[in-house]
């Protein structure tokens, strides 16, 4: 099995919590304690959980890899009894009931339902005869998802929930249709424009609406460029789109447009036309562009109805904040701002290990759990985040690859479940710390201050490890 | 269709990894832009992470001419607050040992608290709660400081004065306004600029340079400590000390026989131009304007009818009177208007316009027709009126009036009159010495010298301020040059300006001057000077008795001593004085012994006791 096993990604793996661990020692770094091995500090603890997460690995390696297979949906089962039973025995920290305390530990039980979760899938879709596109079987894994979403939903563990998103990912690997994947896609895309720009007028054209449909109808032909090569109604919508803008755009000097309107009118109008050529040419894609053309103005003026008409306006902003769409200067826009800054004067090269003012002096919030980032972009410069940035890059695309090595479903889809949830934790908190995506609190994997973040991803890499070890014996 | 449909599912592969490269792409091309390509973000880290500190350097101290210490740095004590530390305490004692009441208390805390009056608000940093305690309010205040959390002392420096003397001169430091802010970028907020007196004229080299310490600055506006262990700190440069030409002991006696008075006495060094007292009366107590009465002592001194903050003897503009004389004198001489031996009548006055009335201006009585010196000793009105109108007048000598009048000015102007002298203290007056253009526009071109005829024995149009006067004595003391009068004589680690050591040579010729200063001997010898002589010593004198619109005339006195290597010259001027027998002659020769002896004698402690018990504050109409 020593052999055997993926010896690379483990010096990945090594590479990552050294340079997590000194990242810390940056964040927490203060003018008072120098003691950077003192077990009472961040630092000093975690190391001590280093040390326990390489026992826990220990343990993993050694046993069998059947072993997963089996206890499954046990692992699963137990997991979202604990979630449940979390939602109840938690205290209130800051708000959220995710903690479970245990005389000095604490731990979050929501980072060790990703692996059960990921378990759960892969023994689901390794079933005999499993295909994804059937109703039942399709509901069955849209099911393991949601169940652990909504305990950590109630749990008020926001960030932590939508990690889940990432199984989506799994999915489309294996079998789930694209448009699933596009739809939910343009459906985040059109929800965070439409509510960013919401209340933003130029003249009499409300932005978000005109953006939307912009974006709708660049979708749409874009659609049209790929599934049908149709060059001849490309070239019609490309120059019928840009004649009404233009004649609107000369109409403005005139009497006031409502540009938004006229680009939905251009959605409408569009959606006809490609209705006449499915008719005409006797082919379903076009229809079901419009089809998806329709529903995304459906889906705009729902967001704006359900955001207008339906939450009151302390949840409207709470929905904003929670998006990063505010500009709450003490609040998340003050943490994305002063993130922005702490990053921003690294500089090239950085200041030094030890030498960043901004996170030293406590400028970012959260600096060693979730914007542990800016410790790194700060001290070590745009060289030290984008060696980072590629080491996750590496780390991720060796994943995929192990994975797409694996001679059994059940390996293969945990594999890339361990994959996508890696990605989407990249991608969402150093999107959130360069100020990017919106402000959803998750930690950076392995860089993150955190006893239970850091057994968590070690558990989630290393079984995944142990079942690529034993690849040839399945 | 399975194994194709496996085939493409194994593809999707690709653009799951594609998707992964090209966030890590976008992400570095972001980073590129925050950490490289804008710089914003760093400076706003500097401001967010520095506290640039000021420290304050010691200003430069200040002695009289023969060491003594005038003004020197005291520590003074800043009651500080830090609102977050503040915790319930017995309000009433605290207020108690303050001298303050509980309104005042509420009230400095909501001025604290509030952010327009007070921008840089934070209740983590030390804000100023009270300024100045006394050094017993500090006592006590230190001693319970443990009641009070969250109250802090900090000290720093005011002026403290060894002497009440010498405030004109000394002046007094305020915190800067906006103007001197915008003027000069050295100052900021909280600063404090010399306002008035030597320490506004030599504000630049008294103030030294303020040194910075950055300081690293966290979330909270808490000091964590200093940046990269102060490597990047300037340290403050003390500023220099100065020596006044002022002797604190004859300036103390000065302003002691000046009580109750209004006027000035300037005494000068001849051959260096150093002023060796300048007293300006009414004065006041130097020490009024420093600390927490400041503000309210200054108003009471602006509200005085006497005008104590007034510096007399640069800002006052007086006629000169008689003592404009010798100035005439040696014009006249330079013009050839007259000899020594020229004689001119007097009969109680200038006869030319009075056409058999009462001569105007009048004379008193003496021996007629006389000369330049007995002129001078007897002070002879209707002498220097001839004088003007032979110069003026007489067409063979200049084509038009006007060139005349220029030539007159010209010379006069070279004399120090007209023009600021330049002493190196602020708001000297520059007086005034019509010319031409200002008596033509004045009498419509057509005037001779009976129009003007007052300007011959320094009345009429012409002032000139206390210091100009004792310069005239001055250069007539050195036989033909004066150096421009100043206060300060030496300067820490710097030479003086050159305008205070170079010797200036009015238009006169030096030969001219032994006549005149024969005439201020005699005026002492047998003149009007008489009560100015010192047993042993040649006084040269010269009174004035000035006409003036506020009320009885003024009392003036100018002279120098001893004739032959003069060691002083001295103006002393007393508004409403009367002759200038009565006041300045009496004063001038009580300084001048002084000065020249170290005592005086017994005729002199009776001349001394009736100055000091007169008064002439009610001699204003």
């Amino acid at each position: 099995m020593w052999k055997t096993v993926d010896w690379f990604t483990i010096l990945l793996y090594v590479i990552m919590i050294v340079a997590g661990w000194f990242s810390i020692c940056g964040a927490s770094y203060d003018f008072d304690n120098t003691a950077l091995f003192d077990p009472s500090g961040r630092p000093g603890s975690q190391l001590i959980w280093m040390g326990t997460a390489f026992i826990l690995i220990f343990v993993i390696l050694m046993l069998e890899s059947g072993f997963y297979d089996i206890f499954a949906y046990f692992i699963y089962g137990s997991i979202i009894i604990l979630l449940i039973a979390t939602i109840f025995l938690a205290p209130d920290i800051k708000g959220s009931r995710s903690w479970l305390v245990l005389g000095p530990i604490r731990i979050q039980p929501a980072e060790f339902a990703k692996f059960a979760t990921a378990l759960a899938m892969a023994k689901l879709m390794n079933g005999y005869g499993f295909k994804l596109n059937t109703i039942k079987n399709f509901c069955l894994a849209l099911l393991l998802i949601v169940l652990p979403m909504i305990c950590i939903l109630l749990q008020k563990e926001t960030g932590s929930a939508l990690v889940y998103l990432a199984f989506f990912l799994v999915l489309y690997r294996e079998g789930m249709s694209g448009y699933i994947l596009l739809a939910g896609l343009c459906a985040v895309l059109y929800f965070v424009t439409g509510v960013k720009y919401a209340d933003e007028m130029a003249g009499i054209t409300p932005l978000g609406e005109l953006i939307v449909s912009c974006l709708v109808l660049l979708i749409s032909v874009g659609l049209l460029a790929i599934l049908r090569r149709d060059k001849q109604a490309i070239s019609t919508l490309a120059i019928g789109i840009a004649s009404v803008f233009i004649g609107a755009y000369f109409v403005s000097f005139f009497v006031p447009v409502n540009f938004a309107l006229v680009a939905m009118g251009l959605v409408g109008g569009m959606s006809l036309y490609l209705i006449f050529l499915s008719f005409k040419r006797w082919v379903g894609a076009y229809a079901l562009i419009a089809v998806f053309a329709l529903t995304s103005l459906l889906f705009l003026f729902s967001v704006d109805y359900v955001m207008d008409n339906v939450l009151e306006p302390h949840q409207q902003i709470r929905i904003r904040v929670a998006l990063g769409l505010e500009d709450d200067p003490s609040g998340a826009g003050y943490n994305v701002n002063q993130s922005k800054i702490a990053i921003g004067s690294g500089g090239f090269s950085g200041k030094g290990f030890l030498n960043g003012t901004q996170t030293k002096l406590k400028y970012v919030p959260e600096q060693d759990t979730d914007f542990i980032f800016c410790t790194v972009g700060e001290e070590q410069g745009f060289l030290g985040a984008s060696a980072v940035l590629l080491l996750f890059g590496l780390f991720i695309i060796r994943l995929i690859m192990l994975a797409e090595r694996q001679g059994n479903t059940f390996s293969r889809v945990y594999g890339y479940s361990v994959a996508s949830i890696f990605f989407f934790h990249m991608v969402i908190n150093i999107g959130m710390v360069i100020g990017l995506t919106p402000v959803i609190g998750i930690p950076l994997p392995f860089f993150s201050y955190g006893g239970s973040s850091l057994w968590g991803f070690t558990i989630l890499l290393f079984i995944f490890l142990r079942l690529d070890a034993s690849r040839k014996e399945r | 269709m399975e194994k194709n449909n496996k085939y493409t599912l194994e593809n999707r592969r690709f653009i799951i990894g594609g998707a992964v490269i090209l966030m890590i792409f976008v992400f570095i091309v972001r980073l590129f832009f925050l950490q490289v390509v804008d710089n914003d973000y760093k400076a706003w880290a500097d401001s967010n992470a520095f506290l640039k500190k000021t420290i304050y350097p010691s200003r430069g101290m200040i002695y009289d001419r023969n060491g003594k210490l005038l003004v020197y740095n005291q520590p003074t004590y800043d009651v500080m607050m830090i609102m977050r530390e503040v915790q319930p305490f017995d309000t009433l004692d605290f207020c108690n040992i303050l001298g303050i009441n509980k309104e005042l208390f509420d009230k400095r805390i909501e001025e604290i608290k509030n952010r327009r009056l007070n921008p840089g608000y934070s209740s983590y940093v030390p804000q100023l709660f009270m300024h100045q305690l006394s050094a017993q309010e500090y006592g006590i205040l230190q001693e319970k400081l443990y009641k009070f959390p969250g109250f802090y002392i900090q000290s720093r420096t005011i002026r403290e004065y060894e002497y009440p003397y010498a405030a004109h001169v000394l002046g007094d430091i305020g915190k800067v306004n906006k103007k001197d802010m915008e003027e000069d970028s050295y100052y900021s907020q909280e600063d404090y600029t010399g306002r008035s007196g030597v320490e506004r004229s030599y504000e630049k080299i008294l103030r030294g340079e303020k040194g910075t310490e950055i300081l690293l600055r966290d979330a909270h506006g808490r000091i964590k400590g200093r940046y990269d262990e102060g490597a990047y700190d300037v340290t403050p440069e003390s500023g220099k000390n100065i020596s006044l030409s002022i002797d604190i002991e004859l300036q103390a006696y000065g302003e002691y026989l000046m009580q109750n008075k209004k006027g000035s006495i300037v005494m000068i060094e001849p051959q260096t131009g150093e002023i060796l007292c300048m007293v300006s009366a009414p004065s006041y107590d130097p020490r009024l304007l420093v600390g927490r009465q400041r503000g309210s002592n200054h108003i009471e001194l602006e509200k005085d009818p006497h005008n104590p903050l007034l510096d007399r003897s640069v800002m006052g503009r007086y006629p000169p009177g008689s003592t404009f004389k010798p100035a005439q004198g040696l014009i006249f001489l330079q013009e050839n208007v007259i000899t020594p031996q020229t004689l001119y009548s007097c009969s109680y006055g200038y006869t030319y316009n009075s056409r058999g009335g009462k001569p105007k201006p009048a004379c008193h009585g003496h021996a007629s027709p006389l000369g330049l010196i007995p002129a001078l000793a007897t002070s002879c009105n209707s002498y220097f009126c001839w004088g003007l109108h032979e110069m003026l007048d007489n067409r063979h000598r200049y084509q038009t009036i006007q060139e005349g009048f220029e030539v007159w000015k010209n010379h006069i102007v070279s004399m120090g009159y007209g023009y600021k002298l330049g002493v190196d203290l602020p708001g000297e007056n520059r007086g005034f010495i019509p010319n031409s253009a200002f008596y033509d526009k004045w009498n419509r071109g057509r005037w001779n010298s009976s129009t003007i005829i007052s300007t011959a024995i320094g009345q009429g149009e012409i002032t000139a301020t206390p210091v100009q006067m004792c310069n005239l004595a001055a250069t007539i003391a050195n036989r033909g040059y004066f150096i421009t009068p100043h206060v300060v004589r030496e300067i820490e680690d710097m030479a003086l300006d050159t305008l205070y050591t170079n010797k200036k040579y009015p238009t006169i010729d030096p030969k001219y001057y032994k006549d005149v200063a024969e005439g201020m001997l005699a005026a002492v010898q047998y003149g009007t000077c008489w009560a100015a002589a010192i047993p042993g010593i040649q006084v040269c004198g010269k009174t004035g008795t000035a006409e003036n619109p506020h009320g009885k005339d003024h009392s003036a006195f100018m002279g120098f001593a001893p004739y032959e290597n003069p060691k002083v010259a001295i103006v002393v001027y007393v508004e409403n004085g009367g002759w200038g027998a009565n006041y300045g002659v009496p004063i001038g020769k009580l300084m001048m012994e002084k000065y020249l002896t170290g005592t005086l004698s017994e005729n002199s402690k009776y001349t001394e006791y009736t100055m000091v018990n007169s008064s002439t504050l009610r001699n204003v109409f």
